[in-house]
């Protein structure tokens, strides 16, 4: 039984560094008691931990592994790098959009339903916006909440200052956010790569230590409240009043025509994202990019402006998430610095890479599995976090490429056929 | 002046620790040009360690001198050891799977690791802060005038004096031992690193040991200096160690301890002279500053474009 000794002993050696791991941290809880801190020690948390690992790479071991050796072989990735344009992709989009459409009349769905889709749809629309930058300029942005900070707070304080409608705001809002994101793009057109996703990273921070201490305009941590809700055609959705939504409609009022409402403008505005996106990449703006994407002097010696390339890249992304934002500012009635933090950040980048970079469906069904997932740990609060982590990873290790792998090319000689996503250069620079 | 001494003297305590945390930044991305973004989190698990070994060997600052010295340098290599166990970890489960994949890949798994890490802790020891008694008081007066005193405390000496020492061992180790060769080998090329029998995997899972284990020493310091850690000192420190890693250019070892001085200066005059609020601002813009017209660092090698 050679095997089965390897195994054990593989097992053995994974279960000490598991017990390596686990002192102190798992062992010692550290109390608060008056005279400083005590440890109360837990090592039946250590049992349990070093067990788990032991017995699950036994398994693996012994299973999983021994089985998994043969299937992987030079075949598979022949295969995927000449495999037809995916027949699932051509009718999977509209019927997603159908079902959107239909979403609010579909039996299951009640308030609860509805405020989830509608945090998915956000979600959706800013993994859009981001993938301009990311997925087809190939600029890495570490700090895309900023532009919907932007957004949710030029929305916000036009708003409450002069009484201007939520219609009204909404473009100003995402002129302002695409301003931002020219006065970022300006001083890091040299950049790339990494460099550009931590001074990125940096600008989003900057915008929040902003917002949190400049208080005559902001209201500093506190945030800003009572942000007025969307009209539909100036029809109001409250109870009583001459201008109400159900009134005019001889409805009976209902607080979920609000909600129902309120899905229908993140829709449209998720779906006017992924059109002007899908359109712009035909355009010679949009190929630039990819071309600025595969090989930036390539390009410059073509005669493609990078400048203006770049910059375009940043201020449509930008502006997207500055629609994003005051669409979260008005849904929310409330905002505060505390909801624009890096994590958000890494939330949309972790989408639009889960999703795999350049394919706008696979962004929407990753949206749906990282935020819907995300839901259904609402029960577990302390530990859903943890759980999103481990899901980046785990998703990341197994399909490194996100979960659709292929790519529609832009252009192709006679039939268009998908490519794998390791002939693109995404996320390279 | 007085008062710009004892700054300076602030700030370069400072900067020691984001020095020692720079380095395992400037290590992982020269050797696999990637930012390790779970690193600042390592050092937080480094801090927790040593907290819990510091209060289980019930050490305070009535202790005597020798024991102090001693039962200190026992949690100093507990906490090493043990830290760099969740160093290799990480690099084991989430980075080596993605080694010849694309650039986004192992940065998203840094960041799951990032926040699996945070909340790993979080979980395990609660999300208050975690106060402890100052261990090591006392320190000289170095100045004195109109009543302001210039104090050098006995903790900014050893922060200071244990940071030194160790740039100067690991420096020795990267220039001249077996391990030093191979990692600089495997930064050039690693390809031809493992056609010469370099063995490539155990070298990078090696960088992340040292950079583990020089994180958890700062983590250490970074306890006895502030006497509080909470599971979210990993996030901004981490931050600003990448910082003060590109400002000194990125891949150099004493690039990294340059920049950790020049933003922990920085910071500390910000705070001292300007606002407080802002200080994490002005690191940021410095960032910023330096990598737009001196995209190499101070002392990093110009990177050559190839065509």
């Amino acid at each position: 039984m050679p095997r089965l000794l390897d195994a054990l002993k593989d097992a053995g050696i994974a279960g000490l560094i598991a017990l390596g791991l686990a002192i102190p941290i798992w062992s010692h809880l550290t109390v608060q008691k008056p005279g400083g801190l005590v440890l109360e020690q837990r090592w039946w948390l250590v049992a349990i931990a070093v067990a788990t690992v032991f017995a699950g790479r036994l398994v693996l071991n012994l299973f999983w592994w021994p089985r998994r050796g043969a299937a992987a072989g030079l075949g598979r990735q022949v295969a995927r790098i000449a495999a037809p344009l995916a027949g699932a992709e051509k009718w999977l989009g509209p019927a997603l959009i159908g079902l959107a459409i239909l979403m609010p009349f579909l039996p299951f769905s009640n308030r609860y339903i509805m405020d989830l889709a509608i945090l998915v749809l956000t979600y959706v629309m800013l993994g859009w916006g981001l993938n301009v930058v990311v997925g087809l300029a190939g600029l890495l942005d570490l700090g895309y909440v900023a532009f919907y900070a932007v957004g949710a707070y030029s929305y916000a304080l036009i708003a409450t200052t002069f009484g201007l409608s939520f219609w009204v705001c909404l473009p100003l809002a995402g002129l302002f956010a695409a301003t931002w994101g020219v006065i970022l793009g300006f001083p890091v057109l040299r950049l790339r790569g990494d460099y550009l996703a931590i001074v990125t990273l940096a600008f989003g921070e900057i915008i929040r230590i902003i917002l949190i201490n400049w208080y005559d305009l902001t209201n500093g941590p506190d945030g800003i409240t009572g942000i007025p809700r969307p009209s539909f055609f100036g029809l109001e959705f409250k109870r009583f009043g001459d201008n109400t939504f159900a009134g005019f409609f001889g409805l009976e009022y209902s607080p979920i025509q609000r909600i129902i409402f309120l899905y229908y403008v993140i829709l449209v505005l998720a779906l006017i994202t992924n059109i002007v996106t899908v359109r712009l990449r035909r355009l010679p703006v949009g190929r630039a990019w990819e071309a600025l994407r595969e090989d930036e002097i390539a390009c410059r010696s073509l005669g493609i402006n990078t400048t203006s390339t770049k910059l375009t890249a940043f201020a449509i992304g930008a502006m997207f998430g500055g629609f994003a934002g005051s669409f979260f500012a008005t849904r929310q009635g409330f905002i505060s610095p505390e909801s624009f933090t890096f994590i958000e950040s890494a939330i949309i980048l972790a989408i639009v890479v889960l999703g795999g970079m350049g394919s706008q469906i696979g962004i929407a069904i990753a949206a749906v599995v990282m935020i819907g997932g995300f839901e259904l740990f609402r029960e577990l609060e302390l530990y859903r976090m943890l759980i999103f982590g481990l899901a980046m990873v785990g998703i990341m290790v197994w399909k490194p490429r996100g979960l659709v792998s292929s790519r529609a090319p832009t252009i192709a000689i006679g039939k268009r056929k998908a490519i794998s996503s390791d002939l693109v250069g995404e996320g390279h620079g | 002046m007085e008062y710009f001494l004892q700054q300076l003297i602030n700030g370069v305590t400072l900067g020691s620790i984001y020095g020692l945390i720079a380095i395992g930044y400037t290590m992982v991305y020269g050797i696999i040009g990637m930012i390790n973004f779970a690193h600042g989190d390592i050092f937080m698990v480094g801090a927790f360690i040593a907290l819990i070994f510091i209060i289980a060997l019930g050490f305070t600052a009535g202790t005597s001198f020798i024991l102090l010295v001693l039962a200190l340098m026992l949690v100093l290599v507990i906490a090493m050891v043990l830290t760099s166990i969740w160093g290799w970890t990480v690099e084991r489960l989430a980075y080596r799977p993605l080694r010849e994949s694309f650039r986004l890949a192992p940065l998203i798994t840094a960041i799951g690791m990032s926040i699996v890490l945070q909340n790993l802790v979080q979980i395990l020891q609660g999300a208050r802060v975690k106060p402890l008694q100052p261990i090591i008081t006392g320190g000289y007066v170095i100045m004195e005038k109109d009543g302001f005193v210039v104090n050098l405390s006995n903790i900014q000496i050893l922060i200071v004096v244990t940071t030194v020492i160790l740039m100067a061992v690991f420096s020795l180790i990267i220039a001249r031992t077996e391990l030093g060769r191979a990692q600089r080998a495997c930064e050039q090329d690693r390809v031809m690193a493992a056609l010469v029998g370099v063995n490539v995997d155990r070298t990078i899972s090696l960088t992340f040991v040292i950079g583990a284990a020089l994180a958890a020493v700062a983590g250490l310091m970074y306890l006895l200096y502030y006497g509080v850690i909470d599971f979210y000192i990993g996030f901004v420190a981490g931050i600003k160690a990448f910082t003060a890693a590109v400002l000194g250019g990125i891949g150099s070892l004493p690039g990294a301890m340059l920049g950790g001085m020049t933003i922990g200066l920085i910071e500390t005059f910000w705070s001292a002279y300007f606002t407080v609020e802002y200080k994490d601002v002005a690191a940021f813009s410095i960032l910023a500053i330096v990598l737009i017209f001196l995209p190499s660092g101070l002392l990093g090698k110009p990177e050559v474009e190839k065509v």
